[in-house]
């Protein structure tokens, strides 16, 4: 067992990935020397040498466009978005070249390529440093979305992720960089890259959440605990597919979910899950299933950002809520 | 053909052609990151302060007198100190992150006042310099990096636009806006007070963008009266030019099919005539130009930035010696332009305003939390509305119950 933040769990993860595939190479900006603006890939270039950590040119359709190519000659390229808000400019090759390839091809070609990207508010930034796209990339098919939300994924999520032989959008909750906890990296994944987990058990209302929002589910659980009310908690990890199974077990339970996300609510992950549960779970919900997420504007200058984002009293207004029913 | 065959044709007729040199030149390495901007540089005052002549831009410093001199010292003064101020502040709290133009005031300073009031310019977040010629008030720039809005200003008071933090994307803004500029025939009439053009600005890093090759583009094949006005401070965070280029930034321009021109961006006159040099063309009808002022960023990229994790601190020290105010003043000082008596009240100036500054930014308000809402859409937005008076329900039920 050793205890490692959440960055350092996805730069040992990153190290083992590369340890045991010479194909595996990583490019981003600044993720050389510098090791990331995060460093998370600290020490990786000094180790493996400039060909497998390639500091790109400040360029992410460029970073994104080499890496379809390099994939398709046999390497499988991880790619370091900078930040959330610096994917827009590789939009169009990962929604329109990345996510179509294998169907196009008919299956002749895969795309193991994984593109990291740290997201998520609350860490006091400037604009285009804080958002929460997943659900642009969810939303498109031929992609797989997971969000990593403790040191234990961080370590196992990353690996599997680069073993997998789809293209994945990995999620890093930026503002967790620096949790810590326990891995065991000797051990085995107790999770597949797709599965839910529930973090928390709990009888009266299930929370559903997934990257940043984990820890604040945990903590508002606990809170409620305070007060004799059962919440149990559910890390989906995988934004798509949904693990749909493990979730409706827990509703069929409690009988009331409330989803959260720092991600404006319209459109966005909560809706999905909310229909689906709607639809698979009608007969066992007490309640309807409530959203907590972001407004549904950009994400304002920090010094309000703790007015957009949904926090502990937010997320319990929200059980309360579903309680109420 | 076979394969033997195009290889060996090729190979014969290839043999008699190559041109060693310019072989050599292409597979050159990259001038290193410690240049010194190589011959092309245009350079009108050396780092020692000397006066040095160029046959293209002696004339456009000509009539700039004793007067105007002083004013570029003062400016350069003036910003420098505000930026300093500024990271003292971050480093206090006050503000999340800056980011120093230290190293570039006379980039700045320099293109900035060869600008005319009509004309527009399209900044990326490190162009202080440049907003302080154009009269922004500091404190505005102020508050996008304490976090009260994202900018603020209104762009066309100053025709001084928005920072843009997203590498690269005001090429294209400036771009476009030159179009319009064309489209309403405010370029080529002879007109002093109406002929307009733009410069856009942007770091040697962001040249790598899609955004700025397609702005090159598009400024081309419209002839657009734009002017891209790259800082090449040498770093992009920290990757240096060899991680975007194998050609002088400034060659690029020829293959978009308009002139480059490499200036030495410590040199506040030489910058100055070759940007006003460039705006003159733009605003006549000459259509566009890249200026690569070759400076340096003397800082860390943002207070977040570390530098010392990879670059040496002898590169620093080389670049100390190119100092643009230096330099400036021993030319004033050698030629009894100014003395120091000049100098001293502009040093008591530059602590003036940054005692403003530091005020204004200490007594800048946080934000209204209702006011995140406003100014999302021109027309009202149900969605909006909705979750207004959700957020004031709920904030006004937590203050009743504390
Ligand atoms: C599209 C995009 N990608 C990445 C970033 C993160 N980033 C901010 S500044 C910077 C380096 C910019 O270097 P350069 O263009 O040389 O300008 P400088 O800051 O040196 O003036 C990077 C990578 C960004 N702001 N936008």
């Amino acid at each position: 067992m050793s205890t490692l933040t959440i960055a350092k769990g996805i730069n040992n993860g990153l190290r083992r990935s590369m340890e045991r595939d010479d194909k595996v190479i990583l490019m981003g900006e600044d993720i050389g020397k510098l090791g990331g603006v995060f460093r998370v890939t600290d020490g990786l270039q000094k180790d493996f040498g400039e060909d497998r950590v390639i500091d790109t040119p400040l360029a992410e359709s460029g970073i994104i466009g080499t890496a379809v190519g390099l994939a398709l000659r046999g390497y499988r390229p991880v790619c370091e978005m900078q930040f959330d808000g610096f994917v827009y400019p590789a939009f169009d090759q990962i929604v329109s070249q990345v996510a179509k390839m294998r169907a196009r091809s008919l299956g002749a070609v895969k795309l193991p390529i994984v593109i990291r990207i740290p997201v998520g508010g609350g860490i006091g930034a400037v604009e285009h440093h804080s958002e929460s796209n997943e659900a642009y990339f969810a939303h498109t098919a031929g992609l797989r979305v997971v969000a990593c939300a403790n040191p234990e994924d961080a370590y196992w999520m990353i690996q599997q992720a680069i073993e997998t032989d789809d293209p994945v959008v990995f999620y890093e909750p930026k503002r967790r960089y620096w949790d810590k906890g326990e891995v065991d990296e000797d051990g085995a994944p107790r999770l597949g890259l797709y599965d839910a987990r529930v973090a928390r058990e709990g009888e009266h209302v299930t929370l559903a959440t997934y990257g940043p929002m984990v820890r604040v589910a945990l903590e508002a659980a606990q809170a409620a605990a305070e007060e004799g009310k059962s919440i149990e908690v559910v890390d989906l990890r995988s934004l798509s597919p949904l693990d749909m199974d493990t979730l409706a077990a827990s509703v069929e339970k409690t009988g009331r979910l409330v989803v959260t996300h720092e991600a404006s609510t319209f459109l966005g992950m909560g809706a999905e899950v909310a229909a689906e549960i709607t639809q698979r779970c009608f007969y066992h919900l007490e309640a309807p299933v409530l959203r907590v997420g972001g407004y549904n504007l950009p994400y304002p200058p920090s010094k309000l950002e703790e007015d957009f984002l949904p926090d502990l009293d937010r997320v319990l207004d929200g059980v309360d809520r579903a309680l109420a029913y | 053909m076979s394969d033997i065959d195009v290889a060996s044709s090729a190979g014969a007729e290839g043999t008699e052609h190559i041109d060693e040199a310019a072989v050599a030149a292409l597979t050159a390495p990259v001038p290193e990151t410690i240049g010194d901007g190589g011959p092309e540089l245009v350079q009108l005052l050396t780092p020692e302060g000397e006066r040095v002549d160029h046959p293209d831009y002696s004339a456009y410093v000509a009539d700039l007198d004793a007067d105007d001199l002083r004013g570029f010292y003062r400016d350069l003064v003036l910003v420098r100190r505000v930026d300093a101020e500024a990271t003292a502040l971050q480093r206090q709290g006050e503000l999340g992150i800056w980011a120093s133009l230290l190293g570039q005031e006379a980039a700045q300073v320099g293109s900035g006042r060869a600008l005319r009031p009509q004309d527009y310019a399209f900044p990326t977040y490190r162009e202080h310099g440049v907003a302080w010629c154009r009269g922004v008030n500091p404190l505005n720039l102020l508050g996008l990096f304490r976090g009260v809005n994202h900018g603020g200003w209104d762009p066309d008071e100053k025709n001084f636009h928005l920072y843009t933090i997203v590498i690269g994307a005001q090429t294209l803004h400036a771009t476009g806006y030159a179009m319009g500029i064309q489209r309403d025939g405010a370029v080529g009439t002879g007109d002093a007070d109406r002929d307009a053009a733009v410069v856009a600005y942007f770091g040697d890093g962001a040249t790598s963008q899609g955004d700025v090759n397609e702005a090159f583009v598009y400024a081309a094949v419209n002839n657009a009266p734009v002017v891209f006005f790259c800082q090449n401070n040498q770093w992009a965070i920290s990757e240096p030019n060899d991680r975007q280029t194998r050609i002088p930034l400034y060659q690029r321009a020829r293959g978009f099919g308009f002139p480059g021109v490499r200036v030495d961006g410590n040199d506040v006159l030489a910058v100055y005539a070759v940007t006003k040099a460039a705006m003159d063309a733009a605003r006549s009808g000459q259509g566009p130009m890249l200026i690569e002022a070759f400076t340096y960023r003397m800082g860390a990229h943002t207070t977040s930035d570390d530098p010392t994790k990879y670059r040496v601190s002898a590169e620093v020290e080389v670049w100390k010696h190119r100092d643009p105010i230096a330099r400036l003043k021993a030319y004033l000082t050698a030629h009894a332009m100014a003395d120091t008596e000049f100098f001293d009240a502009v040093d008591r100036e530059a602590d003036e305003l940054a005692a403003t500054v530091r005020e204004g930014c200490l007594s800048m308000p946080d934000p209204e939390p209702l006011s995140m809402f406003d100014h999302i859409y021109v027309e009202k937005h149900p969605v909006v509305e909705a979750e207004r008076a959700e957020f004031a329900a709920y904030h006004a039920s937590f203050e009743g119950g504390h």
